[in-house]
């Protein structure tokens, strides 16, 4: 708060009350919700529901659909993450140091931002198409047989490439800022005192760049959780099947298309709980952080 | 004659085929919604364009698949407006005025309401996304444009990044406009409101783009055709494709590229603010 504020009291109240009534009634209101029913069995007629306790959490961790969507969600997370972010790191370095037409490259790499999840979804459909797919048939002249949406791994490989390309963006601007704002000063030093780039970037900028990558890190696994429905939604045609589940999309495929509510509230907790010790982890690292920014 | 050295060459190489990376398979959509549909489902895409582009953009524009017929390209794209425009206005007076109230005011429960209103910058609506459709189904709201966007507001976003803006704001212009007199809502508008304007223009492109690009929640809450975004109506469009024997490659393609076409071109031509309002407010 500012020392010299107003002291004018019902103002701010009215300034607040459009904010605050919409948190309420459609954030802490379903959240609520969710934890509520995740305690009970709805009847599967509307009939009412009976308090069941941890039962649907212990079905959950036993049902064997679940924990492969979560092993698969956990592998999925990881890839993307580390992929993206390497990719990334790869093209904003060499974005800052060319001088012709770095700002055309920057436009090049950084539009994608704006692209809608499905519609990069349609793009894999299209590059991976079972007939005339330009993945599928590089595959096949290495002798593969690629096939999307049938064999598990396959439609796992093209999720992680779409969702990939789709989050390049988002990481390339940041690490582009990151390395924009190291002082020339620190850059000329290290020029003098290291004759080899590649060791001057693992040691002064790759050091440096920490903050902004430890914060990707967080917004990646993120983006890769949740942010990527819309990719997956598309690659599956809507037909979840034998196919890869993120755990986002397996709460929606239980509690929209299978009814199970009570199962559906279970497993959207479980993920509440995952995105706040995520948080958390995150609130203590950048108050750590600030002693070398 | 400078002598180019070979580590330019390598670093143009990288960020060339960065660039081709990103950009090939929009090439290859235009490509397809050019082509008659009948090659493109024998040869899938191929490297020459054809003259179908305003055929296949009337058809996207102006037929609708679906059975009530009125989900045309038209359609959608005024819904998409709706949503973005909406969504971007909606979140930044929202948030602006709570951002207002808490860095300018003296609340005696000030700490209560920033923390109830940060927590929700933790959890994404895709957590939640269940009990927020049968609370949206109990408020009547299922298929109507409140629905579809008053919940999306539901993060404070918006709220933290003006926070943040709002205490940088030199302490003695607050003094200055007290000592003339300047009441907080005079304050507010006349001197907050025109010294945010830069922070607003980059806001308001990331959260339009935010908005426009939403795809989970408006499948969900909207069921009625005439509703459909641009960017919900991409499931129909893929399924139509799955379960018909001609598929509709062109039309498909083209309705794809008028879904992306707006967010980019405000991406691209506003690159500068949404660059800074991106990497400011998340830090």
């Amino acid at each position: 708060m500012k020392r010299a504020g107003f002291s004018t009291r019902w103002l701010p109240i009215m300034l607040l009350l459009p904010q605050l009534l919409i948190i309420v009634i459609f954030f802490y209101w379903p959240a609520w919700h969710a934890v509520r029913s995740s305690f009970f069995l709805q009847d599967p007629f509307g009939f009412g529901e009976t308090f069941v306790g941890l039962k649907n959490y212990a079905s959950l961790f036993k049902s064997s659909a679940y924990m492969r969507s979560a092993w698969f969600t956990l592998f999925f997370v990881v890839l993307v993450t580390f992929f993206s972010l390497a990719i990334a790191l790869l093209f904003a370095v060499k974005a800052d140091k060319v001088l012709r037409g770095a700002k055309t490259y920057r436009t090049l790499l950084m539009w994608v931002y704006a692209v809608a999840p499905p519609v990069a979804g349609v793009l894999g459909v299209i590059m991976f198409d079972q007939s005339w797919g330009p993945a599928t048939e590089f595959f096949a002249l290495l002798g593969y047989d690629f096939r999307l949406g049938v064999n598990y791994y396959d439609t796992a490989f093209a999720m992680v490439v779409v969702s990939v390309w789709k989050q390049l963006p988002v990481n390339f601007i940041f690490f582009l800022s990151g390395l924009q704002s190291i002082p020339r000063s620190v850059r000329e030093a290290a020029l003098i005192d290291n004759r080899s780039a590649s060791s001057r970037f693992w040691d002064i900028t790759f050091p440096l760049l920490a903050p902004t990558g430890f914060f990707l890190l967080i917004t990646n696994i993120t983006y890769a959780m949740f942010d990527t429905f819309g990719v997956i939604d598309v690659l599956v045609r809507g037909e979840p099947g034998n196919n890869p589940l993120t755990l986002v999309y397996k709460v929606y495929v239980d509690g929209f298309r299978g009814n199970d509510l009570g199962g559906s509230s279970a497993q959207s907790v479980v993920l509440m709980v995952l995105v706040l010790a995520m948080t958390v982890f995150q609130f203590r690292m950048v108050e750590r952080r600030i002693h070398y920014t | 004659m400078k002598r180019i050295k070979l580590e330019t060459i390598l670093d143009h190489t990288v960020l060339i085929i960065g660039s081709l990376i990103m950009i090939l398979p929009i090439v290859m959509l235009l490509q397809m919604a050019s082509t008659p549909d009948i090659e493109t489902i024998k040869n899938g895409p191929g490297l020459v364009f054809g003259d179908q582009i305003p055929v296949n953009f009337e058809k996207a524009m102006f037929q609708a698949d679906g059975f009530s017929g009125a989900n045309t390209g038209v359609r959608m794209l005024y819904n998409s407006m709706i949503l973005g425009f909406g969504f971007a206005f909606g979140k930044i007076i929202v948030g602006m005025m709570a951002a207002y109230a808490i860095v300018y005011f003296r609340l005696p429960f000030a700490t209560m309401a920033f923390w109830i209103i940060f927590t929700t910058l933790l959890l994404p609506l895709e957590v939640r996304i269940l009990p927020s459709y049968e609370i949206v189904q109990k408020l009547g709201m299922l298929n109507t444009y409140q629905g579809l966007i008053i919940p999306l507001i539901a993060s404070a976003t918006a709220t933290f990044f003006f926070r943040q803006f709002f205490r940088s704001v030199p302490e003695e212009l607050v003094e200055a406009a007290r000592i003339d007199g300047a009441g907080p809502i005079k304050f507010f508008i006349d001197i907050l409101v025109p010294l945010s304007r830069t922070m607003i223009a980059a806001m308001f492109i990331i959260m339009f783009v935010y908005g426009w690009n939403q795809y989970l929640w408006p499948t969900m809450i909207t069921t009625e055709e005439d509703m459909f975004t641009l960017v919900r109506g991409i499931k129909q469009i893929t399924q139509s494709i799955d379960n018909t024997n001609v598929p509709e490659y062109g039309r498909a393609n083209l309705l794809a590229i008028i879904a992306i076409l707006p967010p980019v071109l405000i991406v691209i031509f506003f690159q500068s603010w949404f660059v800074k309002g991106l990497t400011e407010s998340d830090k």
